[in-house]
């Protein structure tokens, strides 16, 4: 009983608030660590010159101008999706379906480009394409929305399932309109007509997406911070019970979220079949409908700050692809840097609630 | 005393929450063979200098000695090893595990149920426990698994024990037995810490209290040279006065009319047993019971908040119009016109948001005005500000999340917002609950001058020398049913005592 300790060299107490600053300063320090991290890492493994490969992620990203317009269309389809899954983050609603709320949202858009040429004209189309889309995605977010406020089910496992079926239902349409026959795939919907293909910019194929999702974030965050549905929201997520004291109808505000996260999930998927690629394959969404889950939470569910965080995992992911061409390294090695990267910045969140204290005196026999 | 040598030296104890200064070098000694009670208005740290002696928190500075040896309690398993066990406000226990299972939860060796429960019954008899070794947690009352805490702690060969607000959540009756149980540790030599707020509780059972105030200690005396008063001024650190009002009532008209309500919750268990009684303006209807006999299920109820099998409950406005409550919800009811307001027991999980801030916490009630879609977020935060002058609410600011403020600090929030509604109605439950005296009476005067605005107030309470000393009328509960409505004033706190336990209170002997 009368054992004795060694003082602890150092133990870990909580902050109290931290100035704006310092926060940002810790988060500067942790990704100039990750960097020196991954240019020693690269060095080591693979003998390379870390200036060269982060200059190769640099160009990777910024390399030509339709690099940057690439880099901005990513940007703005990964930010979409994440505007999509932040309204139901907020309310501690885990939709992890926007993948297939989005490819079901492209199903409908494609189902619209390939069905109605020659019945409606062009601009009767693309509505209807709108309209479409939106409803898709709502309808996959509905269905589990509808059974979480009904019956209490687990909306992270029913999301995640509504998935599979929605890359299934498009596999199965890809064989039923494809084009040529036998090939199994769609290819380029209405090439010669470009019926249902939404306008472009002169000579910015990409600018249209931007701006349509840099229009989204701004509402998205004005909507979640200003709105009274966006207080319910919040009081939801925060706490059930006290939802119901104040008499907001849960369920309602439950379905409602899910509606809307789905409905911008089917925007996602119009523009990536009706804006940028012309056709529909199961892959289209790319896994931006789980990309979207860190982008999200990285920026503390704040609409603005995903802007920065999805430009971060975009442009990792975009340096990676370059290097691996470049330096004839494995793809895999980009993941590893992107790894290390994350790991650094999700990392000082914890220097930034927590501080590190050392005992004085420390060592001696206490 | 001073001769003996403390089992616990605490020595210059200094520890910092970020900007706050929890405990300012504070000095305590604690001594075998005796019962200290530490006192301290709300926020004051008695909890966190506790916390550091077992191994929860680590001190920033100062020392501590055991039995005269300087050591360093890094866990609460050192904090075990040097014979310090804790029993926290909250129980940390797994509820689909018997007794025995949670009391040898984590220790190492042999997995032997049954010498484990065999000395755990020697324990018992020891100090007059009474538990069930094979009892699973889920079956057992609160106070039941407050007594598997103190054993726990005592089965891992505790001699110095911490009890954090023990008596918050027991009975009269079961508060008696724990203290008979911690007079029976004493006289076998334990060291025994008590922190609780009330007063009557301290002059029973410690034989020294400490005083600590905003963090720094300011004092300690043996309990038989003291009284309440100087303990409080201690406490407060100035002159407090100990009296309840209990203004008349200004022209009682009935406004809300319960008839013959009954409940069941979720697995059909009865409740409220066909209650009946009417609640008037500008009176305040005391609610007695021991925890658990339909008190949260009859204010829910009324609230709106709780289905109801059978009954009515009517709301009388002041020109005698009834409308029915039932089937309504919260929004439905404020949409009715009637001001209702509900200072619900549970603050954080049901009043408020924790994590929000406390302009947004005053929003709750009031966001839903005008027609526009957004939230107007200026008239809130003007109240909070409001509320933060009004009831003296300690915060860094409005902008602070209330799970940040001391408990006696968000109840003022909760109360403030609820009031701020201009209700006609305010229930309450366990409004002082876990607060010091000087917020008690804070809220008691609250409570009042809503009384004397003409508000029905429902008050429901655990401590009944307050329940006599503030309330007009008290209506007793038992096991759900009305076990009988007496006057405030001249009631007796031992036939209310013996309504709460039997219906109608009558004495068989």
């Amino acid at each position: 009983m009368n054992k004795t300790n060694k003082t602890p060299l150092f133990h870990v107490a909580k902050r109290g608030a931290l100035p704006w600053y310092k926060a940002w300063a810790i988060r500067g320090a942790a990704l100039l660590l990750a960097l020196v991290l991954c240019g020693v890492i690269t060095s080591l493994v693979t003998g390379e010159d870390p200036i060269a490969v982060y200059g190769a992620i640099w160009k990777g990203s910024f390399g030509t101008p339709r690099k940057i317009w690439v880099l901005l269309q990513n940007i703005a389809m990964l930010l979409c999706v994440s505007l999509a899954v932040t309204p139901a983050f907020r309310m501690r609603c885990w939709n992890l379906g926007a993948e297939g709320q989005a490819l079901i949202g492209g199903l409908a858009c494609a189902a619209c480009m390939i069905t109605l040429p020659g019945k409606l004209p062009n601009w009767a189309i693309i509505v209807c394409m709108i309209v479409a889309s939106l409803l898709a995605g709502a309808v996959w977010a509905g269905i589990p929305a509808f059974f979480k406020a009904r019956y209490n089910t687990n909306e992270t496992l029913f999301t995640l399932m509504m998935n599979y079926v929605a890359t299934q239902l498009v596999a199965f349409f890809c064989v039923v309109w494809e084009s040529p026959k036998g090939s199994g795939t769609i290819g380029i919907i209405n090439q010669k007509t470009e019926i249902g293909w939404l306008p472009q910019f002169p000579s910015q194929k990409y600018l249209l997406n931007v701006l349509i999702v840099a229009v989204l974030c701004v509402l998205v965050y004005i909507y979640l911070n200003y709105s009274k549905h966006g207080y319910e929201i919040a009081v939801v997520g925060e706490s059930e019970r006290t939802a119901r004291y104040v008499g907001i109808k849960v369920e309602k505000v439950i379905v409602r979220t899910m509606l809307l996260s789905g409905a911008i999930c089917g925007l996602a998927g119009l523009l990536l079949v009706g804006s940028t690629n012309h056709t529909l394959t199961p892959t289209i969404v790319d896994g931006r409908g789980f990309t979207a889950v860190m982008v999200s939470w990285l920026a503390k569910f704040n609409p603005i700050w995903m802007i920065l965080t999805s430009f971060l995992l975009v442009f990792l992911g975009r340096g990676a692809g370059e290097i691996a061409t470049k330096f004839g390294l494995n793809r895999s090695f980009g993941d590893i840097l992107t790894g290390i990267i994350l790991f650094c910045i999700i990392g000082s969140e914890f220097f930034i609630n927590y501080e590190i204290k050392f005992t004085r005196g420390a060592g001696k026999e206490g | 005393m001073d001769n003996k040598i403390a089992a616990v030296t605490m020595r210059n104890i200094t520890k910092r929450f970020g900007p706050t200064l929890a405990n300012d070098k504070v000095w305590l000694n604690i001594y075998r063979g005796e019962i200290l009670a530490l006192l301290g208005e709300n926020g004051s740290g008695k909890t966190t200098l506790m916390n550091m002696l077992s191994g929860i928190y680590f001190p920033d500075e100062g020392e501590i000695a055991i039995d005269g040896k300087p050591v360093v309690i890094r866990s609460p398993k050192d904090a075990f090893a040097f014979g310090i066990g804790m029993i926290h406000q909250h129980f940390k226990l797994v509820d689909v595990l018997t007794a025995t299972e949670n009391i040898i939860l984590g220790l190492e060796g042999k997995l032997d149920l049954k010498a484990a429960a065999k000395k755990i019954r020697e324990i018992c008899d020891t100090y007059g426990f009474e538990v069930d070794p094979d009892q699973k947690i889920y079956d057992m009352s609160v106070s039941q698994k407050q007594t598997v805490e103190i054993v726990k702690v005592l089965y891992r060969g505790a001699d110095i024990l911490i009890l954090d607000e023990p008596t918050a959540v027991l009975t009269p009756q079961e508060t008696d037995k724990l203290f008979a149980v911690l007079r029976n540790m004493r006289d076998a030599g334990k060291a025994i810490v008590i922190i609780t707020h009330k007063m009557h509780e301290v002059e029973s059972l410690s034989d020294r209290v400490a005083v600590l105030r905003h963090g720094q200690f300011i004092g300690d005396m043996p309990t038989k040279s003291t009284n309440a008063q100087e303990m409080t001024n201690m406490m407060v650190g100035h002159p407090v006065v100990l009296n309840i009002d209990r203004p008349e009532p200004l022209d009682p008209m009935p406004r809300i009319e319960v008839k013959n309500l009954t409940v069941r919750d979720v697995e059909g268990t009865v409740k409220l047993d066909d209650v009946s009684f009417t609640a008037n303006s500008g009176e305040i209807l005391g609610i007695a019971g021991i925890s658990g006999s339909g008190q949260k299920e009859l204010l829910e109820a009324i609230a709106g908040l709780q289905p109801v099998e059978k009954g009515s409950i009517e709301y009388i406005h002041d020109d005698g119009r009834r409308e029915q409550l039932l089937g309504k919800d919260p929004f439905a009811i404020q949409e009715m016109g009637v001001a209702l307001s509900f200072v619900p027991e549970d603050r954080l999980g049901m009043g408020l948001v924790g994590n929000m801030d406390l302009g947004n916490n005053m929003m709750l009630r009031s966001y839903r005005k005008g027609k526009s879609p957004f939230t107007n977020r200026k008239a809130p935060y003007k109240l909070a500000h409001q509320m933060v002058d009004f009831l003296e609410i300690s915060t860094p600011s409005v902008e602070t999340p209330v799970r940040r403020l001391s408990g006696g600090n968000v109840q003022k929030v909760l109360v403030g917002r609820e009031i701020a509604n201009a209700p006609s109605v305010l229930l309450t439950a366990y409004a002082v609950r876990g607060l010091d005296i000087n917020s008690s009476y804070l809220i008691y005067d609250t409570i009042n001058s809503q009384k004397m605005r003409g508000v029905a107030v429902l008050y429901v309470g655990e401590d009944l020398d307050v329940l006599l000393e503030l309330c007009d009328r008290i209506l007793v509960l038992c096991g759900g049913k009305v076990s009988g409505i007496v006057p405030g004033r001249g009631a007796k706190k031992r036939d209310v005592g013996m309504m709460m336990t039997k219906l109608g209170g009558k004495d068989d002997e």
